[in-house]
């Protein structure tokens, strides 16, 4: 056991407390310390005092500043309402094929409509509005349901196929594979890959173009360019949206298969569907 | 000091000290947690709020096996910046039927709270077969045996009955006609009024994942095409001092 030192002059005094003979110094704490402490205390009680925060009996008390995250984020939103209400107005107000005429107008539009596709629209679209299997390409210039500025916006605003919206689009191609023979499809596909300049079977193909006047040309039309009224796609342009095979064609006919689109006149302003159809409508393609 | 000196009882006595800093530590967490039981600011009621249907049960219970929340959140915060990417804020009444809830705290993955309605059931199929044939930049795994995993609801009365013990208001009704209403719910062809009667006209009624079979993926996709779209934003109005 070492020895207990014995007390210097000098040394403060012990705190009292003495432990198998070891006692300890009470020393003072740190002066920038114990004010930084008293400060903290002050600024606890203030900071209860100005923001929400105790519980009494029915509500907690509100604060004298009346601070509230929903008021904040409600005034934020209000505020650029605001600043963009002139341009929005303005967009809602032109008629839509003048829109492109008014170069500061198609700007707003172009880049606000820009904001919303990407935020709405490009989960399906691609982020650069080139599609995917299933999914229509923004870019290129076949339109399923036509191309103007007036089409796409009545899509945009109902959608297509969708159980939400009465005005949806609709359109639903037949599942072949119950109404044909098998050997017909195989013909018909073989027809249809021949309107694109597809390698194909010819003899196969010529009787697939009785099949397909008989069974698709009210669709898809007598030389197979598609009817934007019945959202009927062009055959001949090389354009698939589920694939161009022999495979993923026979697929197509058998079973059918058709996209849905949602309706954005319940969560997307005006103002904010016909900027999203100008920015579409710029893509390229536009009618 | 008189009161310093009592003190030395409880430094003293390795016993009596646990028992009183328990008590301290129990008077501090009552102060904070009680109030949120019954103070009229955290507790809001808004219009339009039921239970999971027995197939969207089924769908949260996938979602929570599979470990979503780990990268998606269903909790939109009041900030314009999520309030306009991903609709009105979540309010704590729409998780007021999630135990637990899947507020979540990470988002490698978007918010999922409003997702509901927003793609098409194809889109939701096709994204999970193959996330990044849709979305080409995402990071997600694919999700593609769900499609081939039948379920037929045969537990799902139970699981309803054990959200029941802890306070969903299922009723005897709903609980009875658990599994008819599971296979109703994704099959347009079926008698599905029951169904409605005891949810709500709201409630999809499709063949989600578009096979004829009755799989995992047709109750997640139900439970994504309603999250979110209960409450009615266009007739609600938030008090702003919540």
């Amino acid at each position: 056991m070492s020895k207990t030192p014995e007390k210097q002059p000098g040394d403060p005094n012990t705190t009292g407390h003495s432990w198998d003979g070891i006692e300890e110094f009470d020393n003072p704490m740190p002066r920038w310390w114990l004010w930084t402490f008293y400060v903290t205390i002050v600024w606890g009680v203030i900071y209860t005092i100005m923001y929400p925060a105790w519980p009494l009996v029915q509500s907690a008390t509100a604060g004298v500043m009346g601070w509230s995250s929903r008021a904040l984020v409600q005034q934020e939103m209000v505020a650029f309402e605001e600043a963009n209400a002139p341009w929005n107005a303005k967009l809602v107000e032109t008629p839509l094929e003048d829109i492109a005429k008014d170069a500061e107008l198609q700007q707003y539009a172009v880049n606000s409509g820009g904001a919303v596709f990407r935020t709405w629209c490009a989960q399906c679209h691609g982020s650069g509005a080139q599609g995917a299997p299933g999914f229509p390409n923004l870019l290129d210039d076949a339109w399923l349901w036509g191309g103007t500025m007036e089409d796409i916006v009545y899509t945009v605003s109902y959608g297509i196929r969708n159980e939400e919206s009465d005005d949806a689009r609709y359109s639903e191609m037949p599942a072949f594979g119950e109404i044909l023979e098998h050997d017909e499809i195989t013909q018909v596909v073989q027809y249809v890959m021949s309107l694109s300049n597809a390698q194909t079977d010819d003899a196969a193909a010529q009787a697939g173009k009785v099949v397909f006047e008989d069974n698709c040309a009210s669709c898809h039309g007598e030389e197979g360019t598609g009817d934007i009224f019945q959202g009927a796609p062009n055959l001949t342009d090389a354009i698939w949206l589920y694939g161009g095979s022999e495979e993923a064609l026979t697929e197509t006919v058998t079973n059918s298969r058709f996209g849905v689109m949602p309706n954005w006149d319940t969560r997307l302003t005006e103002a904010q569907i016909r900027a999203v159809s100008a920015y579409v409508h710029q893509l390229g393609g536009g009618q | 000091m008189a009161i310093l000196d009592k003190h030395k009882i409880l430094e003293t006595n390795a016993t009596l000290l646990l028992v009183f800093s328990f008590l301290v530590v129990t008077i501090g967490g009552l102060v904070q947690i009680t109030p949120l039981f019954y103070l009229e600011n955290t507790i809001e009621k808004v219009e339009g709020m039921r239970p999971y249907t027995p197939l969207e049960m089924a769908g949260r219970d996938i979602y929570i096996r599979e470990g979503c929340y780990v990268c998606h959140s269903q909790m939109i915060r009041p900030m314009r910046d999520e309030v306009e990417r991903y609709g009105h804020y979540s309010l704590a009444a729409e998780s007021m039927y999630d135990h637990p809830f899947q507020w979540g705290s990470k988002r490698t993955g978007p918010d999922l709270a409003r997702v509901g309605g927003r793609y098409s059931d194809q889109w939701q199929v096709d994204h999970l077969r193959d996330p990044q044939s849709v979305v080409p930049e995402s990071v997600m795994p694919k999700y593609g045996f769900l499609e081939h995993r039948k379920i037929d609801g045969k537990y799902i009365g139970d699981v309803m009955a054990a959200n029941a013990l802890v306070g969903t208001p299922y009723t005897e009704e709903m609980l009875e006609n658990a599994q008819a209403d599971f296979r109703a719910q994704a099959d347009p062809d079926s008698d599905y009024d029951g169904l409605l009667e005891r949810y709500g006209d709201k409630v999809n009624v499709r063949n989600f994942d578009g096979q004829p079979e009755l799989t995992e993926a047709d109750a997640l996709v139900a439970y994504l095409q309603m999250l979110g779209t209960l409450v009615d934003f266009s007739t609600f109005t938030p008090d702003a001092n919540r």
